[in-house]
């Protein structure tokens, strides 16, 4: 026997069963037999990734602890950018993103004088992960800059009118640039959650517009935060041998994983994007068990937001 | 290449014009299914009546019109119409090759100006549905090209692609493990539910759902949506989907009898 077929049969034999992974005794049980399965089956891990993973998943667990709707530590950090009008940075486990607002002047739209505008983009350098190579967007930058452009739109998270400053003549253009530091998978919902943080921090400067020179006075000692109207959270599930759904996939998950799907939801409930681009197909009842656990996860979002704004205030 | 498909009349009149191409191999099919499309699903408990407009628009779809691509087809849906070039399995070059499985690539050329970034999107989208459906793993380290160009966007343009994908794939031979077609559903200020949205109907709609469904279980393998909805709409959308995709799939079976059928 080789000997991976040996471990195999250690594990089979050994393997305590269902009990184990109880989920009130889940940290340190489950912690501990998943350490061990990553200690034997190291061999596989790199070998064979998605038998490794298959060990894992049919107890319930993931090879990083985490139980299969259980998101990662995720920390907020508001302000950080001084230079910027807004910033935020955002870490879900490994994954790192980092949003920075820019107001400038801009003559408004023909078609729309009494709105201003919100300019998105995201960049994935070849700092974050190999697969990033210099050079104009990829496609992956490109989707996630087309999924943020069309939340910021879907959610009408601001009034673009609240940018307007004098109709058919000046707005204000809100330049968002999220960076990506880190990619660990899962990257749209730390974009989606930095440009929520990050918004949430802008503060714009009266600015006047005086009869005798046609000219704005922007006056730097006034400022104003705006006026956030929803809080959309997003929730990334990837989708497993056609059935298995989990939460919040690492890189390697990703990898492997045979479909994606992106619940974005705001507080009363309301959907604001369901981004499923291809993989394997899904059933209406598996989508119900997806919205609930988007329910749960914008509760935990808003908690976070708030505790971190409030801790902000003081000024 | 004919972009006119009118009314039934022509049809009729061009008749032994049609069957004529059919057996030089080039298959065409008229849906005229507008009457048997209404969904059977409203006429259940709920009472607000639906009107005419949840009837899914007349389609058709002609195959094989080109002579380069290993497969093409032209789908129209109402106003709209995409045409669809398949060139696979091919070479791959060695930097995008996949050691068990074809590289699917989708190029799609909007009607006027360059591709963008809101066609990139597009076109990983449909990839991503193209993916899960072909059997890539019977052509290792080959690549299959999809490539679209949209003849004229009259609403629910995504649909059309994806219904166009599906039979150029189709007629390119490529194994697939099932069909896949794509569905648009709107819904405007007061919640009414409309089927293949016009492009008048789109921008008045406060929500835009579009679906791709696979034809043996009708599961939802690709979605995106535009505007705010709740998920109560949301299944309501999804199983009106469901319903009117059965009429698509009816409409590619009966349309790839007729094609290899001896007449």
């Amino acid at each position: 026997m080789s000997v991976l077929e040996q471990v195999a049969l250690y594990l089979e034999t050994a393997s305590p069963g269902p009990g184990l992974c109880r989920r009130r005794e889940k940290d340190a049980e489950t912690w501990e037999y998943c350490s061990i399965l990553n200690t034997r089956l190291f061999a596989t891990r790199t070998v064979e990734p998605l038998e490794y993973y298959r060990r894992f998943l049919k107890e319930n667990c993931r090879p990083d602890g985490r139980e299969l709707g259980e998101f990662r530590t995720t920390t907020v950090n508001i302000g950080s950018i001084s230079t910027a009008d807004g910033s935020a940075l955002v870490k879900l486990g490994n994954t790192t993103v980092i949003c920075g607002i820019k107001a400038e002047f801009a003559a408004p739209p023909t078609d729309a004088p009494d709105k201003g505008y919100v300019v998105p983009n995201v960049d994935l350098p070849p700092l974050c992960s190999s697969r990033f190579r210099s050079g104009p967007p990829g496609e992956e930058a490109q989707v996630a800059s087309q999924f943020i452009a069309d939340v910021i739109e879907n959610s009408q998270i601001i009034q673009k009118e609240d940018l307007c400053i004098s109709p058919g003549k000046l707005a204000w253009v809100l330049y968002c640039d999220l960076i990506c530091l880190d990619y660990d998978g899962n990257i749209l919902d730390a974009c989606t959650f930095a440009l929520l943080a990050a918004l949430k921090n802008v503060q714009l400067p009266e600015v006047t517009i005086s009869e005798e020179t046609a000219l704005a006075e922007v006056n730097l000692k006034k400022k104003s935060f705006l006026n956030i109207r929803t809080h959309p959270v997003a929730t990334s599930f990837a989708v497993f041998d056609d059935t298995l759904l989990i939460v919040d996939p690492t890189g390697e998950e990703e990898h492997l994983a045979t479909g994606t799907l992106t619940v974005v939801m705001d507080e009363e409930g309301k959907l604001c994007c369901l981004h499923k681009p291809g993989g394997s197909g899904l059933t209406g009842a598996k989508l119900q068990d997806c919205m609930s656990r988007a329910v749960t996860r914008h509760k935990e979002v808003k908690k976070l937001m708030d505790e971190v704004v409030k801790s902000m205030k003081p000024k | 290449m004919r972009t006119q498909y009118a009314a039934n009349t022509q049809a009729r009149a061009f008749g032994r014009k049609r069957w004529s191409l059919l057996h030089v191999g080039s298959g065409v099919m008229e849906g005229a299914m507008r009457s048997d499309a209404k969904i059977r699903g409203e006429s259940g408990t709920e009472s607000s009546p639906r009107g005419p407009g949840c009837s899914l628009r007349h389609f058709a779809c002609e195959q094989n019109l080109l002579s380069r691509p290993d497969g093409s087809a032209s789908f129209l849906q109402g106003d709209t119409s995409v045409l669809a070039g398949v060139y696979g399995p091919a070479e791959v070059k060695v930097s995008k090759e996949i050691f068990n499985k074809a590289t699917l690539e989708v190029i799609l050329r909007p009607k006027i100006g360059l591709p963008g970034v809101a066609e990139k999107s597009r076109e990983r989208l449909i990839r991503n549905t193209c993916e899960a459906v072909v059997l890539g793993t019977l052509h290792p380290r080959t690549s299959i090209t999809v490539v679209l160009q949209v003849i004229s966007d009259a609403g629910s343009l995504l649909a059309c692609c994806l219904n166009a994908a599906c039979m150029a794939l189709v007629d390119a031979g490529v194994p697939m493990r099932s069909l896949f077609c794509g569905v648009t559903c709107a819904l405007d200020s007061d919640g009414t539910l409309m089927l293949d949205p016009t492009a008048k109907q789109e921008k008045e709609a406060r929500a835009v759902l579009t679906f791709a469904l696979d034809s043996v279980e009708r599961k939802l393998l690709m979605s995106t949506t535009k505007g705010l909805y709740s998920d109560a709409e949301l299944q309501q959308c999804l199983a009106a989907a469901q319903a009117a995709s059965q009429h698509v799939f009816r409409f590619y079976r009966e349309s790839l009898q007729r094609r290899y059928s001896k007449s």
